[in-house]
Formats: C-alpha cells, sequence, structure tokens
C-alpha cells in the first residue's frame, strides 16, 4: 500500500493554532501574504492557551501608574540573570499593543469603572495582570483569535496535520511535511517562510498541566533542521497541582486562584503544618513562592511524610461553607460532583511542569540560525530566562506571534516562489509511509515509561546521579523505539503517532537532562541537590544543537542590555 | 477489593465492518470513561484510536463519543464499575474505532486518498 503524497504551497506556513501561531497567521494575512495555518489537532483548540485560566501581565498603565521598563525590571530578576534582554524588552514593550487589540477584537477583559482591571500576582512589583473573569482567559483568548482569523481574507486553516519534519532545501527551511491524522497520509507543505509556533514540552512529565500535544515537537522539528536550543533544563514545575482525588472537568492548576481567595493550610500526612520545616511557617495565608513550596512538599514526601498519593494535603476545611460558594460559586458545584466537599476534606496537591522556559535560540525578528524558519510563542527560549513570571507567557504568544508573522511575510514578499521541496521531503515521506517494524513494543507504555523517568530522576530537584539513570533510561527507550514507525500507516493510527511524538520527546528530553547534567549550580526552576549553590560563573545560557553523535552543547554569554530605568 | 469496569468498545475502520470489543478496566473511584480508554491504550492494547487531548480540562472539546447510546464527552463522564458501551459518533464519518471527523469542513484537510464515506452510514453492527 502507497499513499501518494499530497503536495500544498503557500507564501506562509504556520505550524501550530495557539494564541502564538494565530498571531502570527493575522499579521502575516494583514501584510498581505496567503497563510496556511496548520495544527495537529483541531485548530484553536489544542494547545496550552485554551486551558490557562489566569492572568495576562502587561504595563497597561490604565488604573494605576506603569511603564512597560518596570514590567521589564521584574521580567529580567525573575529571569536571575538569564534572561535574552533584547527578547524580554520585546515582550514587555510591545505588550501593551497586542492587549489593547485583543481588547477591540473584543476579548472582553475585565474591567472596573470601564478601566481594564489588573490583578496583583507574584513577582511583579504592582498589579499588572489582565483576565477574563478570572477562570476564563485562555478560552476568551482562543475564542477571540479563531474569529479574527476566520474574517482575515488570506488564511487557510487546517487541522489533523502533524507536522513530522521541517523541508530544508539548499540550507534553508521551505516548509513542513506533515502526517495527516485522519488518512495517514503524507502532506508536503512548500512555503517561502514556516513559522514554528507548537508550545511547550511539559507532555514529557507523568503529571503536568499540558495537553497531549505538548511533547516538545517544534524544539525537535528545528533541531533536526539545524536550529539550536539554549536554556533547556529549565523546567517550571508548578507546586499545588492536584493530586487526588480524581478530579474530571477541571484543570489541575486550578488550586491557584483558591489559595489568593481563601489561603488554605498544606498539610503533611499526620495533617500537620510543615512548611515552617522549610522556612515558611504556616500561616493560612498563601505567601510560600513557587520554588520554596515545590521544595518543601517534595522534601516532605522524601522524608515519608508526604499524603497517601505522594504529594501533600491543601485543606479549607477551616474555612465556612458560606465564604467558600460566596468565592467559587459554581465551582463549589463542580467539586460536588466530583465528590469532594472542601468543608469536609483535604485534597492531595504535588509538584506538576506546568511551562518551559527553554526553547528554540531566536533574535527580536523571530528568526532561527536558519534562514526561512522562525518561531513564536513558547516554543522560543530565553524571554523569561531561569524562571518565568506569572502571566509573561500569554504576553508572549502574542508579542512574539505577532513579530515573527511580519518578519515571515517580508521575506515571503521579497520571493518569488517557494523553493521546490523536490527530494527534500522523501525520508519523512518515507518514514510516514513506512511498514512498521517486526516487534512492537507498546508505544503508550513507552510513553508513560517516559513520563515516569522524567518526573522521578528530572523532576524540580536533581541530582547528578539521578540524572545519570534518566539518560540511561532515555537511552534504552531510544534504542526500543528504533528507526521504523509502529503501527500501520492507516488512518488516526494512534501508534504511528504515538512513535512520532516519542522520537521528538525522546531528543527533547534528552537535551533536558543532558543540559541539567552540565548545570552545576542552582538557578530559578532548575536545582541541583548536590549543588545548591547559585554561582556567578554559571551566569551563561546553554546552547544545544544537534551534532553527528548526538548532542552538542556549548555555553554563551548570557545577552545583556542596557535599559535607562524610566 | 478492587472494582473492575467493562468498557465494551466499538472498533473498526468503516461503519459497515466494526465489531465490539470488551476490556476489563481496574475501576477507581472519580476516574473519567477517558481514564479507563488511556488504561486500555498503555496496558492492553495501544491500536485503540481515540480523538482527545487536554486530559482534564474540558477545553479542546476532541473527545466526544457516545457511551450507552449517549453523546458525551468522555473527558467528563463518569467510569462505572458496570459494563459500558462506547461507540464513535453516529452522525459523523468514521476515521477508525471511536473517532470520527468532527473539525469544521474549512478546518478539514481534503485528502483524496482517504476512503469515501460508507455507504448506509449510520448503520452499525451490533454483536449480541
Ligand atoms: C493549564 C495551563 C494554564 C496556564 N495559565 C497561564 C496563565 O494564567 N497566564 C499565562 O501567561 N500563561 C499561562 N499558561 C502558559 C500559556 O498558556 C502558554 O505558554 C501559551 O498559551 C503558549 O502559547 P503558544 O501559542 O506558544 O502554544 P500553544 O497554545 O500550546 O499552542 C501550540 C499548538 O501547536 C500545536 N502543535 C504542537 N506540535 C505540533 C505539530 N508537530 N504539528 C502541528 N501542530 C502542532 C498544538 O496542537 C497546539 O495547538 C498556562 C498553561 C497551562 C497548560
Ligand atoms: S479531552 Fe479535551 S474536552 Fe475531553
Amino acid at each position: 500500500m502507497s499513499i501518494e503524497p499530497i503536495q500544498v504551497e503557500t507564501d506562509v506556513l504556520v505550524i501550530g493554532s495557539g494564541a502564538a501561531g494565530m498571531y502570527a497567521a493575522i499579521e502575516a494575512a494583514r501584510a498581505g501574504c496567503r497563510v496556511l495555518l496548520i495544527d495537529r489537532s483541531l485548530i484553536g483548540r489544542g494547545g496550552a492557551t485554551v486551558m490557562a485560566q489566569m492572568t495576562v501581565a502587561v504595563a497597561l498603565g490604565a488604573e494605576g501608574p506603569d511603564h512597560w521598563s518596570h514590567h521589564l525590571h521584574d521580567t529580567l530578576t525573575a529571569g536571575r540573570g538569564l534572561c535574552n534582554e533584547p527578547l524580554s524588552r520585546l515582550l514587555c514593550e510591545q505588550g501593551p499593543a497586542c492587549i489593547q487589540e485583543m481588547d477591540a477584537w473584543g476579548v472582553g477583559w475585565a474591567r472596573k469603572d470601564g478601566k481594564i482591571t489588573s490583578a496583583f500576582a507574584p513577582g511583579h512589583d504592582r498589579p499588572r495582570c489582565v483576565y477574563v473573569d478570572f477562570l476564563n482567559t485562555g478560552p476568551a483568548v482562543s475564542k477571540t483569535l479563531r474569529t479574527v482569523v476566520h474574517k482575515t481574507p488570506g488564511i487557510t486553516r487546517k487541522g489533523d496535520l502533524c507536522v513530522v519534519d521541517l523541508l530544508k532545501v539548499d540550507g534553508e527551511v521551505a516548509g513542513a511535511t506533515c502526517w495527516h491524522a485522519e488518512s495517514g497520509a503524507p502532506v508536503v507543505i512548500s512555503a517561502k517562510a514556516t513559522i514554528v509556533a507548537t508550545g511547550g514540552l511539559t507532555r514529557l512529565y507523568r503529571r503536568n498541566s499540558a495537553s497531549t500535544n505538548m511533547g516538545g515537537d517544534g524544539y525537535a522539528l528545528a533541531l533536526r533542521a539545524g536550529a539550536p536550543l539554549i536554556d533547556m533544563e529549565f523546567v517550571q514545575f508548578f507546586p499545588i497541582g492536584h493530586l487526588a482525588p480524581r478530579l474530571i472537568g477541571m484543570d489541575p492548576i486550578m488550586w491557584d486562584p483558591f489559595r489568593y481567595k481563601l489561603g488554605g493550610r498544606l498539610l503533611n500526612k499526620d495533617m500537620e503544618p510543615f512548611t515552617d520545616r522549610y522556612g515558611v511557617p504556616e500561616s493560612g495565608k498563601y505567601v510560600i513562592t513557587r520554588d520554596v513550596g515545590t521544595y518543601a512538599i517534595i522534601k516532605e514526601v522524601e522524608a515519608d511524610r508526604g499524603s497517601p498519593h505522594g504529594g501533600a494535603y491543601l485543606s479549607f476545611q477551616h474555612v465556612p461553607a458560606e465564604k467558600l460558594r460566596e468565592a467559587f460559586g459554581p465551582v463549589i458545584d463542580r467539586l460536588a460532583e466530583n465528590g469532594i466537599d472542601l468543608t469536609q476534606t483535604a485534597v492531595e496537591v504535588a509538584p506538576i511542569a506546568h511551562y518551559h522556559m527553554g526553547g528554540v535560540a531566536a533574535d527580536v525578528a523571530m528568526r532561527t540560525e536558519v534562514p526561512g524558519l522562525l518561531v513564536a510563542g513558547e516554543a522560543v527560549g530565553g524571554a523569561n530566562g531561569a524562571n518565568r513570571l506569572s502571566g509573561n507567557a500569554i504576553t508572549e504568544a502574542f508579542v512574539f506571534g505577532c513579530e515573527a508573522g511580519r518578519t515571515a511575510a517580508a521575506r515571503a514578499k521579497a520571493m518569488t516562489a517557494a523553493p521546490a521541496a523536490g527530494h527534500a521531503a522523501r525520508a519523512a515521506i518515507d518514514l510516514i509511509r513506512s511498514a512498521p517494524p517486526k516487534d512492537m513494543p507498546n508505544s503508550a507504555e513507552m510513553l508513560a515509561s517516559l513520563q515516569a523517568t522524567m518526573s522521578d530522576d528530572v523532576g524540580p530537584l536533581r541530582t547528578g546521579e539521578k540524572l545519570k539513570r534518566a539518560l540511561g533510561a532515555i537511552g534504552e527507550l531510544t534504542t526500543a523505539l528504533g528507526d521504523r514507525p509502529f503501527g500501520d500507516a492507516g488512518a488516526f493510527d494512534m501508534q504511528r503517532l504515538d512513535w512520532f511524538d516519542l522520537r521528538n520527546m525522546l531528543t527533547v528530553a534528552r537535551g533536558v537532562v543532558e543540559a541539567a547534567t552540565l548545570r552545576t549550580e542552582s538557578r530559578g526552576a532548575h536545582q541541583r541537590e548536590d549543588f545548591p549553590e547559585m554561582r556567578p560563573e554559571w551566569r551563561v545560557n546553554q546552547v544545544i544543537r544537534l551534532g553527528d553523535k548526538g548532542l552538542d552543547i556549548t555555553q554563551a554569554a548570557a545577552s545583556p542590555l542596557e535599559v535607562a530605568a524610566q | 477489593m478492587t472494582e473492575t469496569a467493562t468498557l465494551k468498545i466499538w472498533r473498526g475502520q468503516s461503519k459497515a465492518d466494526g465489531r465490539w470489543e470488551t476490556h476489563a478496566v481496574p475501576f477507581e473511584r472519580g476516574q473519567s470513561v477517558l481514564d479507563g480508554l488511556r488504561w486500555i491504550r498503555v496496558n492492553t492494547d495501544p491500536s485503540l484510536a481515540i480523538r482527545f487531548s487536554c486530559i482534564n480540562a474540558n477545553a479542546c472539546k476532541e473527545c466526544m463519543m457516545e457511551l450507552d447510546g449517549e453523546t458525551v464527552y468522555a473527558c467528563t463522564a463518569r467510569l462505572e464499575p458496570r459494563e459500558m458501551a462506547v461507540a464513535p459518533l453516529q452522525n459523523k464519518i468514521l476515521v477508525r474505532d471511536l473517532v470520527t471527523e468532527i473539525a469544521p469542513p474549512a478546518e478539514r484537510f481534503a485528502a483524496p486518498s482517504s476512503p469515501p464515506p460508507q455507504a448506509g452510514a449510520g448503520e452499525r453492527k451490533q454483536e449480541k
């Protein structure tokens, strides 16, 4: 059986339809280009954007004085010396324009007295975070951008197209080869400019706030196309992700707003407060920072004082029912449907993987080292350094998407035609159509095993020994994966999809582990128990390239920026 | 005591030619039907096709299927310790197993090589 590859041609190809991809598509189309916006899932639904619940950081200065330079100052402080400062500046400086544009498009930022209102979030020096209805930010952002994408002439949208490899013609990226999930057929897209907006990698971990599309595809695609990655060791964990009892219909990071409003108490298996052991007494108020919270819970579990499922208890039992209802109304009913009565039971929480600071290296025009290849959103590394400030991720998606769209359009308009794919797509087409190997291990089980390794050995607290063990496990899985895709090459073949996912995830996981192994210090989201100090000589970014024998890692001084304080 | 949920799942690549398969899944209170289907993929049969991405948040709206004849989101439908019949959406074109074409037509890539919709779509062979 040989399914003929389908050939398509466009000016600008945008891979991924989160906030970054949709903004990029709109911007490139406004500049007069034909845009093809594709996603491995449904358009505008498969990524982190639609799941984001809380806030978007931006120095609007609508309610009180603020300026992007203050936002930048806070962003650089949180990034612990590793930010690519020109990128951070771009995020902070251009944020307000994008937020205003989203407002004009009708996203519905919450207002007070007619002005867009901002919430205060940890790490910001003043209230700076806009939101929609508190728990509806992501869905509103996605819906608004989907509507604008529909209305903008020149944009074609196609779902169920999973990019397997970027097309490289004469040293430049010239589109992508995709696996069409619905039919199993290969699809070759030729483009004058290609934007990777595929989001982050948190699916690498067993407990995460991710969707199944966040396996770090874009990082692996860029690496294989010759573009370097930076800061891959910096994975952000969220300390109080929901752990037990099983809670459905709600995202696991939902307890954060509860803690902001109601405090709550973090307790160990004996129902005793324990955070004082780690320097923060339990006061019933939400003062513990993400890194300390994560550390305290993990240490308590290691000392055999964790909750039954391996986390801590979060208790609101001391909060009267009326107060709970007043603060969270319908959410209390959804909890009741899950058999959870907060006045009677404490829930179990534990750190979960949430966001990736690292990513593809890019300049302020979103160009990578490889001509024709641009990046946007969480796929870009560097703007947030060693630790991201809350609310910066969605701003980053808007601003970087907008810039990438503009740069892609300029490149496309200067070219007469997209380079012909010729034989460049051959290897990817052969993979997509390949007959399966004789022995196929269970692909879903392999995925679960990789997630277990990453969670157990490459979590928030690392040691050289654990990282070494992880590298061993990744090596074994890579051998088991082999070079021939599993499954039958038919329509919606999940084993084949798992194989493509594992191919990317194992490469990206190796990048995280090798970079973490080399960084013999603790900084931001990367904590080494065997090297607990932050060291000045490590104020460098680690750059990863794909070499002949695996990954090559080099160190480069972080890129500073002189900004005059306003 | 470990309880069991029995998932009776419709499998096949064309509506005219499918079969029901029964899988026993360890039951834990509070789990979703999607949890059960994912358990099957990891533990017994990775070839089972399901469409989903957000797992918990009920945000992607991809996991629609029929549970005992009713249209549900598999990620919010509760798993129960009894036999439950899970089938693809009747009114959509079948792709494979529990996966149907759910995207708006303009967002669907027309692959010339994909099989045309089966005559008599909507009928499903049921083994009693
Ligand atoms: C639960 C949750 C809550 C969050 N809350 C907040 C918050 O309150 N504030 C904040 O600032 N940030 C928050 N974040 C982070 C923020 O949502 C993300 O960083 C941001 O939305 C990323 O946008 P993006 O467009 O870069 O990627 P995404 O929105 O993740 O989109 C990437 C898209 O690429 C597609 N894709 C991936 N691989 C491929 C491939 N190979 N081929 C084709 N398509 C592909 C995916 O299907 C997906 O649709 C949250 C994240 C999560 C998970
Ligand atoms: S898995 Fe996303 S809505 Fe069900």
